[in-house]
C-alpha cells in the first residue's frame, strides 16, 4: 500500500474529488482539448490571457484520478504566470515525471511535486501530463486549438 | 447403465492445467500474477511455446518451394496444421482455411476481396453495436470506397443485441451480415446461428467474428452455416502473428486475391500471372510458419481438454465472478445479457477504471481497462471506459475472490 500512497498522495485524491477551477471560462479566448484514446479521457482548457500573463484558466471533462488532478492543480500553478514561464514550468513538470534516475528533486515545483510518484508508473505519465500538452496548445499560436 | 456414461463431463483439473502455464508461476509485484485479461491475449502453455522452438532448431526452412529435405519437413508440418485447423473448425476443406496474421487481417482479406466483387454503392453491410473495432473500421473503410452503407443493430441495456433488431435490417440492399459470435467488451454471446439462417433466407453471406468465442466454446463452422469465420490464434493460446480465414471454398474461389507477391500465383510472366488454388491464392509471402505450426499445438491442447469442459469451467467461474463483483459495494456489472461468455467488465463508484487497474496491478491483478476497442459499446453506455476481468481456462476461483478484494481495496485508496 506504501507504493500506491506514492501515487495516490492525498493532495491527488482531493484533487480528483474536488477539482479546482473546474467549467466553463466565459470571457475565454483561448481553449484546446486534449484526448488520451488509450483510456478516453477528454480534457479541454480554457484560457483567458491579460497582456502575456495567464489571468485565468479553468478546465473541463473527465478523466482518472491522475489526469483530473493534475488539470486541478496544473490551473492553480499557471494562474498569473507569463506564457514563457508557464511553459517553462510545463518542462520542468515533465521531467519531474519522467526522470529515469529519479533525481529531479522538483523543488521549484511547489505541490506539483506531488506527482513525483508517476514515475513509477510508465503507462499512466501521460493521465499526468495530457492537461499539459492542452494547456500549451492554448497558450502557442498551433493549429490544435480549438473554438468550443 | 454405467455412472460415466449419464454423468457430467469431467470437472477440469485447473491445478495441472495451470502448471502447463510456465509464466503462471510469475510473480508481479511481488504478488502471484493473476491473470485475468484473456480477451486481449491468452497466455501459452509449453506444448506451444515448445512446438514453435522446435520448429526453429530441427525444421526451419522456407515452405512450398523448396527440394531439400528441411523445406519438404517444414512444408508437412505447416500442412498439417492447417488440417488441424480444419478439422478444429469442422470445415470441409484444407482449402478453405486461409492463414493470415489475425482476426483483423481476415476481416480486411474479406472487406477487400469480396468488397471489391460484391459491393456497390447504395449497398449496405450489417453489423451490431457492439463490434470490436476490427470487425467495424474495414467495413467504414469499404463504405468510403464504394458509397456503401455500413448499418448497426443496436445494442440493449444489458448488453445484448436482439436478433430482431438484426433480422429487420437486412434488406436487399444488405450485401453481407458482418457480427460478433461473443463480444470482447461485454461478453454477449450472439445467436449467430439464427442470424446465419435468417440473412441466407434472404441470399445474404454471413462473417462471424470469432475471436472470443474459439477460446472458449466448440465451434463448427459446417452446423452455424456461415460464409466466412474468423479468428486470431493468440487468443486460443496460440502464438501473435497468425490467425485464420475460413471461407466457403465457392465464395473464396470466386473472390480475387487480396495481396499479390510470391506463392500466390501459378504462373508469372512480366506481362501477367495466374493465381494459385485455394486456399494458397490469397497467402502471399513467406507465411508466419512456426505460428502455424504453433496454432496447430494450441488448438491440440484445448482440443485435448475438450471444448465443452472448458466452457462449462468458465461459465461456472463467470457465475463466480458474477456474483462476488455484485457482493462489491459500488461495482456495476455493464453487460449483463443473457447469454453471455466469460467477461466481467465493470465500473466503480467514484473511481476512473485506469485507477481500477493501476492499484490491481500493485496486487498482482492484470485486468484491461479501457475503451477495449469498442467505443461506440462505451458510447452506447454514456462511458468513457470500464475495467475487464476476463477468463481463461487456467483462471480459478481463488482468483476471482482475489480479484473482488483488490476492488475492495481500491475503493479504500479512493474513500
Amino acid at each position: 500500500m506504501s507504493d500506491l500512497r506514492e501515487l495516490y498522495q492525498t493532495t491527488i485524491l482531493d484533487h480528483y474529488k474536488k477539482p479546482r477551477n473546474f467549467g466553463p471560462l466565459p470571457g475565454a479566448e483561448r481553449h484546446a482539448e486534449g484526448h488520451n484514446p488509450l483510456c478516453g479521457d477528454r480534457v479541454t482548457v480554457h484560457v483567458r490571457l491579460e497582456g502575456d500573463v495567464v489571468a485565468d484558466v479553468r478546465f473541463e471533462g473527465s478523466g482518472c484520478a491522475i489526469s483530473t488532478a493534475s488539470a486541478s492543480m496544473m490551473t492553480e500553478a499557471v494562474k498569473g504566470r507569463t506564457r514563457a514561464d508557464a511553459e517553462r514550468l510545463f518542462e520542468r513538470f515533465h521531467h519531474l515525471i519522467t526522470d529515469p534516475d529519479g533525481t529531479a528533486q522538483g523543488d521549484d515545483l511547489g505541490k506539483l511535486e506531488v506527482f513525483s510518484g508517476v514515475r513509477e508508473y510508465p503507462t499512466r505519465i501521460k493521465c499526468a501530463t495530457l492537461v499539459w500538452h492542452a494547456l500549451h496548445s492554448a497558450l502557442g499560436d498551433a493549429k490544435e486549438v480549438s473554438t468550443e | 447403465m454405467s455412472a460415466a456414461r449419464t454423468s457430467p463431463p469431467a470437472r477440469l483439473d485447473v491445478k495441472r492445467i495451470r502448471e502447463d502455464f510456465p509464466i503462471l508461476e510469475r510473480t508481479v509485484h511481488g504478488r502471484p500474477l493473476v491473470y485475468l485479461d484473456n480477451a486481449a491475449t491468452s497466455q501459452k502453455p509449453r506444448a506451444v511455446i515448445e512446438a514453435e522452438a522446435r520448429y526453429y532448431a530441427e525444421e526451419n526452412a522456407n515452405i512450398h518451394r523448396g527440394v531439400h529435405w528441411l523445406s519438404e519437413k517444414a512444408t508437412a508440418s505447416y500442412e498439417a496444421a492447417r488440417e488441424k485447423v480444419r478439422a478444429f473448425l469442422n470445415a470441409a476443406s484444407v482449402h478453405e482455411i486461409v492463414f493470415v496474421r489475425g482476426a483483423t487481417e481476415a476481416v480486411n482479406l474479406v472487406a477487400s476481396s469480396f468488397g471489391k466483387n460484391h459491393v456497390r454503392s447504395g449497398d449496405e453491410i450489417l453489423v451490431t453495436g457492439l463490434e470490436h473495432h476490427s470487425n467495424l473500421v474495414p467495413w467504414q473503410m469499404l463504405c468510403a470506397e464504394t458509397g456503401a452503407r455500413l448499418v448497426a443493430a443496436p445494442i440493449d441495456d444489458s448488453g445484448d443485441v436482439p436478433l430482431e433488431e438484426i433480422v429487420s435490417r437486412i434488406s436487399e440492399r444488405t450485401k453481407l451480415v458482418a457480427v460478433a459470435h461473443v463480444s470482447n467488451a461485454l461478453g454477449t454471446v450472439l445467436p449467430v446461428r439464427e442470424i446465419v439462417d435468417t440473412a441466407h433466407a434472404r441470399g445474404v453471406p454471413v462473417l462471424i467474428d470469432g475471436a472470443q468465442a474459439v477460446p472458449h466454446r466448440a465451434v463448427d463452422v459446417r452446423a452455424l452455416g456461415c460464409d466466412f469465420y474468423v479468428f486470431s490464434g493468440h487468443k486460443v493460446y496460440g502464438p501473435t502473428g497468425v490467425g485464420i480465414l475460413y471461407g466457403r471454398e465457392a465464395l473464396l474461389d470466386a473472390m480475387p486475391p487480396w495481396q499479390g507477391g510470391g506463392d500466390m500465383i501459378a504462373s508469372v510472366t512480366l506481362e501477367k500471372s495466374t493465381w494459385n488454388v485455394l486456399p494458397y491464392k490469397f497467402e502471399a509471402g513467406t507465411p508466419n510458419i512456426a505460428g502455424g505450426i504453433g496454432l496447430g499445438a494450441a488448438l491440440d491442447y484445448v482440443s485435448a481438454i475438450g471444448l465443452d469442459r472448458i466452457e462449462a469451467h468458465e461459465a461456472a467461474l463467470l457465475e463466480i465472478g458474477t456474483g462476488l463483483l455484485r457482493s462489491v459495494a459500488g461495482v456495476r456489472l455493464v453487460g449483463t445479457a443473457p447469454e453471455k461468455a466469460g467477461v466481467l467488465s465493470f465500473l466503480l463508484d467514484g473511481v476512473h477504471a485506469h485507477d481500477v487497474g493501476t492499484i490491481l496491478d500493485q496486487e498482482g491483478i492484470a485486468i484491461r481497462t479501457g475503451h477495449h476497442c469498442a467505443q461506440p459499446v462505451m458510447d452506447r453506455f454514456g462511458i468513457p471506459a470500464t475495467a475487464r476481468a476476463s477468463l481463461g481456462v487456467y483462471n480459478t476461483a481463488e482468483e476471482l475472490e482475489a480479484l473482488a478484494q483488490g476492488i475492495r481495496r481500491v475503493a479504500e485508496v479512493f474513500a
